[in-house]
């Protein structure tokens, strides 16, 4: 080192200080280009989806297709009547908003139960781990589960069984959250509640779930945008029909399995009239996003 | 409420001498606290009166025992499993950690404010209408007139009367923490427990609650456990002591901070040690 011998302690090695100080510049200076350069290649890739979906779906979109059913493939003649998606709008409309009203319910008790009364319990632990496993479990697994307990014993496809199969996943999304959304809440806040002679039940009811319900809505919106995708399980449940039904007891179309056998098709009309699905499942879950988002902004 | 304390002022030797005489509000008797079985004692052999309608401070370093002991005056330690009380703790005689005590009753009479300003996600005024309601039925102007009231005794009724429908959320935390105070009285306890209620403010606010638990000693009686020596000096009749889950000493105010007779007492009031 260069630094004098006289007094050690006190002498800053001033050239080593400035070895390190470039060292840490250089690495502060790495660390941020890969951070972006990390973020630019993933913002690409969403930016092209964005961008293909954008300009295949609007080519297509128009209001027959939001307005009538399938039709079969024209072959390029005109004359024939173009198909739309009513059905499958229908369809996922449906689906997916039973499989909400039913497993939201669930979900939340679950969730409180976890996070309110059994917190550190083994019982408690045990019901997270299976409620992990569903949360992550291949899709069709939940559809060939409701194939053999409802669609086989009731004999036949139908709107209800994709809405149970789609129930199915929302469920465990929705424990997780709501038991992550509760376990946020600090304890003083429950102290607080119960200090004023309120019971247990109350508690959780009239403050903690409404102090979490942001987040609580913010799982069931991530439980909407997953099913509202979700092709295998509806396949094997409500497999699709190229009418329009409201019928649940009947088999129903849905967007995604509509999508799917469009796409598969070959043929280029009803190929586009797929990319104008997907732009409007896209959207519809953008927009109910956007809405619960603004309902829910805090009002000072 | 009864009416055995003495209302008009006193000196601290009197006040000591009548809350000696006077029956307390609450009477500790033999007390002893663990937190799970196994652990040691947080409490050992507390014994304690709290006089009726004056403000008992409890100080003493960290872990020595006071809070401990104000959670099991409104039973806060019976939310959890595995926290066990053994002794008497006496409010008209009845044994308060007895097992025949209606806890959610035993609460609207013992109230509580905590360390951090809890305000509810709710409006300034469901705020204080919730407590209430869990306790009494009100038509809708008797409920506004308790809001009313409890926010007037709190002393924040002027900053909040033209926006009790807007969130309890959006005050600042001095505000917040009178707030609390107000949700405690509005249920009309005839005990109030302040457990370092002042830590988390400013000095103006640490201020404005100190006046405010000065004024409503008048109508209850008040535990408050504090860390600021000032503060006990302030706003305390009693002072009691703690350290490492016993009761060192207990006195008046006036006694405790110019002659205290144990020398912990003396090393901590003189910030030897804590």
């Amino acid at each position: 080192m260069s630094a004098t011998t006289q007094t050690p302690a006190f002498t800053p090695d001033t050239e080593m200080r400035r070895r390190l100080g470039r060292r840490r510049a250089l690495l502060d200076a790495a660390m941020r280009w890969f951070c972006l350069a990390a973020t630019v290649v993933g913002l690409l890739f969403l930016a092209s989806i964005m961008a293909t979906l954008l300009w295949r779906g609007l080519a297509a979109l128009d209001f027959i297709v939001l307005t009538q059913e399938f039709q079969p493939t024209r072959y390029g003649d005109d004359t024939l009547p173009k198909g739309g998606l009513v059905h499958a709008i229908v369809g996922s409309i449906l689906q997916s908003g039973i499989a909400i009203l039913i497993g939201t319910p669930i979900g939340l008790l679950v969730g409180t139960y976890l996070a309110e009364y059994a917190r550190g319990s083994g019982f408690a632990h045990a019901v997270r781990f299976v409620s992990d496993i569903l949360l992550s479990a291949p899709s069709i697994l939940i559809g060939l589960f409701i194939y053999q307990t409802v669609v086989l014993p009731t004999g036949g496809f139908s709107g209800i069984a994709g809405a149970l199969a789609l129930a199915i996943i929302v469920i465990p999304v929705v424990v997780r959250t709501t038991e992550d959304m509760l376990q946020l809440l600090p304890n003083t806040l429950r102290e607080a509640v119960v200090a004023l002679g309120a019971p247990r039940w109350k508690m959780i009811t009239l403050v903690a779930w409404r102090a979490a319900l942001p987040g609580i809505v913010t799982g069931v919106l991530l439980a909407f945008a997953r099913i509202v995708g979700e092709t295998a399980p509806l396949l094997l449940t409500s497999f699709g029909n190229n009418v329009l039904s409201t019928d649940l007891t009947r088999a129903m179309a849905s967007l995604p399995v509509a999508i799917y056998q469009q796409a598969n098709s070959g043929f280029p009309d009803l190929i586009e009239i797929a990319w104008s699905g997907a732009l409007i499942v896209t959207f519809g879950v953008l927009a109910i996003n956007i809405l619960a988002r603004v309902a829910l902004r805090p009002r000072k | 409420m009864n009416d055995v304390s003495m209302a008009a002022p006193m000196s601290a030797e009197q006040a000591r001498g009548a809350a000696a005489a006077a029956a307390p509000r609450i009477a500790i008797r033999n007390l002893d606290f663990i937190y799970a079985p196994g652990l040691p004692k947080a409490l050992k052999g507390i014994t304690l009166d709290i006089p009726d309608r004056q403000v008992t401070g409890m100080i003493g370093p960290s872990g020595c025992g006071k809070s401990t002991l104000l959670r099991v005056l409104n039973r806060m330690y019976s939310l959890y499993p595995g926290q066990r009380a053994e002794g008497e703790v006496i409010m008209d005689g009845r044994n308060l950690i007895g097992p025949d005590v209606d806890i959610n009753e035993l609460r609207s009479r013992i109230g509580m404010v905590f360390q951090k300003p809890t305000p509810f996600p709710m409006t300034i005024f469901e705020n204080i209408a919730f407590g209430v309601r869990l306790h009494e039925r009100l038509n809708k102007a008797q409920m506004a007139e308790r809001v009313e009231w409890a926010l007037t005794r709190a002393a924040i009724w002027n900053e909040v009367k033209d926006r009790l429908h807007s969130s309890a959320l959006g005050l600042s935390g001095g505000q917040q923490q009178r707030l609390c105070i107000a949700r405690s009285i509005a249920v009309r306890p005839e005990v109030i427990l302040l457990d370092e209620p002042t830590s988390a403010l400013d000095p103006i606010s640490t201020l404005k609650i100190e006046e405010l638990v000065d004024e409503l000693k008048k109508d209850f009686t008040i535990v408050i456990v504090t860390h600021n020596m000032q503060q006990a000096a302030r706003c305390a009749d009693q002072v009691a002591f703690f350290y490492l889950g016993e009761l060192i000493e207990v006195g008046s105010a006036a006694q405790m901070f110019t002659a205290p007779r144990h020398p912990k007492t003396q090393e901590y009031i003189t910030g030897r040690f804590g």
